[in-house]
């Protein structure tokens, strides 16, 4: 446990001396900030469309900004997750600090756990800074703060569940560009391949878009709902990825 | 404190290191010899528990490297080829970030960081960025970084590659003065090195153990015969080769005259002789025979002519003998 605290502030710590991590925050924020105002603007000229003709439609900032938002959010996170992982593994064996690592009284586990909740850390503050959006929502008006809650859990297991499939693909090469391509690749599959089930209802493509990470956001997360099937299918892929992580680390040290 | 049996790492196609067996007592400086590729980091790795050996066991400080990783790791200290430096942090950060990981915690950490700073020569640059150190002084928090927790094995492989020829001194030093608290083990090609620095030497050899010695045991079997290497040159402009090689043929003791170097009035030659031979019988015979006398140094003998010697193959001197000019 004390040992994968050392290998977290470590991590964390790499990340923010170099220029990586502010330029992945100020991504996240300057993109989401726009999404935020698109939204927002389509938000009240409805409101004001629906006012001049004198209807009562009911208006629901949670559903209208907050849920589109946050589905955003997820998809602009795709886009830099492979950024955040690409370096975890793949620098440590091109300079020759693994060795560091592998001969040091700390097991394999706390290395990879360490580093992956050093990157879901960084997530994490990414999406603190796009929630100062929802601070004006706040301020100026009164949205349901359970689904935002919700959903921002929904994100967090999803960006845990890309970042631990990242850090196996960091931990598979020495060099970054490689294992952030591929993990960029991965993640681009296994969000489109969500799109296959909306116009095919055979049961291979059932099971092709149940695999799509989006999904089981869009199902039941970004709704407010919490359930069970989604948190599972999120926390099976973390699973799996520092599993096949801690394994790839087992087979350096066979091969090389 | 370390104890290796049978030690044998084998690769798909190449068997990197083959049934090494060898002991190394407690305070002990162990020179790990051989030329590039014989195995030495490969042995060394096993030793770290870096790489699992393919068969045989090692034990260090009384653990067994496959059963007790995590004993064994708490015990050495380990210096790679190339330091492992995160370039992107201060020497002071790093230092203490590797004795955390090595279980060092409060106030014993930060007065082993100061110790090794100190110790190591580089608190001058403890708030320096690593990644902007010259190799003298990378060289030497990686060294510090071995030492940190204390521990009972220091494993050092090529300490001194890289080096200037006074940081290879001071880092000799260092080492030196290393032994005694640690037992250690380093490796080299370099072989003044190990007479320098090491009590003991382990020579290897396309992963097979060739020699276990003690230093001075092996300058004595290396220097069973000596070669001197002599520059003639003649009075009058020009010089017979042929007639001094044979004239250095003749002094009693010497075994073979080989010829190195040929320029107009000037040869060099290669003279080879049992122990106990007089240079001053070799100075005098071309004195005598009126030629000038240029030049008169032992040769060196190479690690390579020490392991054909070792092993027993013939020495052949014109192996790394300088071209002949004409």
């Amino acid at each position: 446990m004390r040992n994968t605290w050392i290998m977290w502030r470590k991590e964390l710590n790499s990340y923010f001396v170099s220029p990586i991590a502010y330029f992945l925050l100020a991504m996240f924020a300057v993109v989401s900030g726009l999404f935020f105002w698109v939204y927002l603007r389509d938000f009240v000229e409805y409101g004001m469309e629906m006012q001049m003709r004198g209807q009562a439609i009911p208006m629901n900032i949670n559903e209208q900004v907050i849920r589109p938002l946050l589905s955003t959010e997820g998809v602009i996170g795709l886009f830099l997750i492979p950024l955040i992982t690409m370096r975890l593994f793949a620098e440590e064996k091109r300079s020759g600090t693994i060795e560091l690592l592998a001969t040091s009284p700390i097991r394999d586990s706390e290395v990879i756990l360490g580093k992956w909740l050093a990157a879901l850390t960084l997530y994490a503050c990414m999406l603190l800074l796009a929630a100062l959006n929802f601070a004006f929502l706040f301020k100026y008006g009164n949205p349901d703060w359970k689904p935002l809650a919700i959903g921002y859990l929904g994100l967090l297991l999803q960006a845990g569940a890309l970042l631990a499939i990242g850090t196996f693909i960091s931990s598979l090469t020495k060099n970054q560009i490689i294992a952030g391509a591929v993990t960029f690749g991965i993640c681009l599959v296994l969000w489109v391949i969500s799109a296959v089930g909306t116009f095919e209802t055979s049961t291979w493509a059932q099971v092709l878009s149940y695999m799509s990470v989006l999904t089981h956001y869009e199902e039941s997360f970004a709704k407010g709902v919490l359930d069970a099937k989604d948190a599972v299918y999120y926390v099976t892929l973390i699973f799996l990825g520092l599993f096949f992580t801690a394994r790839s680390m087992e087979s350096l040290r066979w091969r090389s | 404190m370390i104890t290796v049996k049978e030690l044998t790492k084998r690769y798909a196609r190449n068997t990197a290191v083959d049934h090494i067996s060898f002991e190394v007592g407690k305070g002990q400086i162990v020179g790990f010899l051989g030329p590039n590729g014989a195995g030495k980091t490969t042995t060394m790795r096993m030793l770290t528990c870096f790489l699992p050996p393919t068969s045989g066991s090692a034990t260090v400080a009384g653990f067994d490297v496959l059963e007790q990783p995590l004993e064994v790791k708490k015990r050495i200290g380990y210096l790679p080829e190339t330091p492992p430096l995160y370039p992107e942090m201060e020497t002071g950060e790093y230092l203490t970030f590797v004795g955390k990981l090595k279980g060092l915690s409060g106030a014993e950490l930060r007065r082993r960081v100061d110790y090794v700073c100190e110790r190591c020569a580089v608190a001058d640059v403890k708030n320096k960025l690593l990644g902007k150190l010259s190799k003298g002084y990378r060289q030497r928090v990686g060294l510090a970084q071995a030492i940190i927790h204390n521990p009972d094995v220091l494993i050092l492989d090529e300490p001194t590659a890289g080096l200037d020829p006074k940081q290879i001194n001071e880092t000799r030093d260092l080492i030196k003065s290393l032994g005694g608290d640690h037992t250690i083990i380093l490796s080299t090609h370099i072989l003044p090195e190990v007479e320098q620095t090491c009590e003991q030497v382990l020579i290897i050899n396309k992963g097979k153990l060739v020699a276990t010695d003690s230093v001075h045991n092996l300058q004595n079997r290396a220097r069973g015969a000596e070669s001197v290497l002599v520059e003639v040159s003649g009075r009058n402009g020009t010089l017979d080769f042929v007639a001094v090689q044979r004239r250095l043929e003749q002094i009693a003791g010497v075994s073979r005259v080989v010829t190195k170097q040929n320029q107009q009035n000037r040869s060099s030659f290669e003279v080879e002789s049992g122990k106990g031979f007089v240079r001053g019988d070799l100075a005098r015979a071309v004195v005598e025979s009126g030629w000038d006398l240029n030049e008169l140094r032992p040769a060196a003998m190479s690690l390579e002519e020490i392991f054909l010697q070792l092993t027993g193959a013939p020495v052949d001197a014109k192996q790394d003998a300088p071209k002949e000019s004409q």
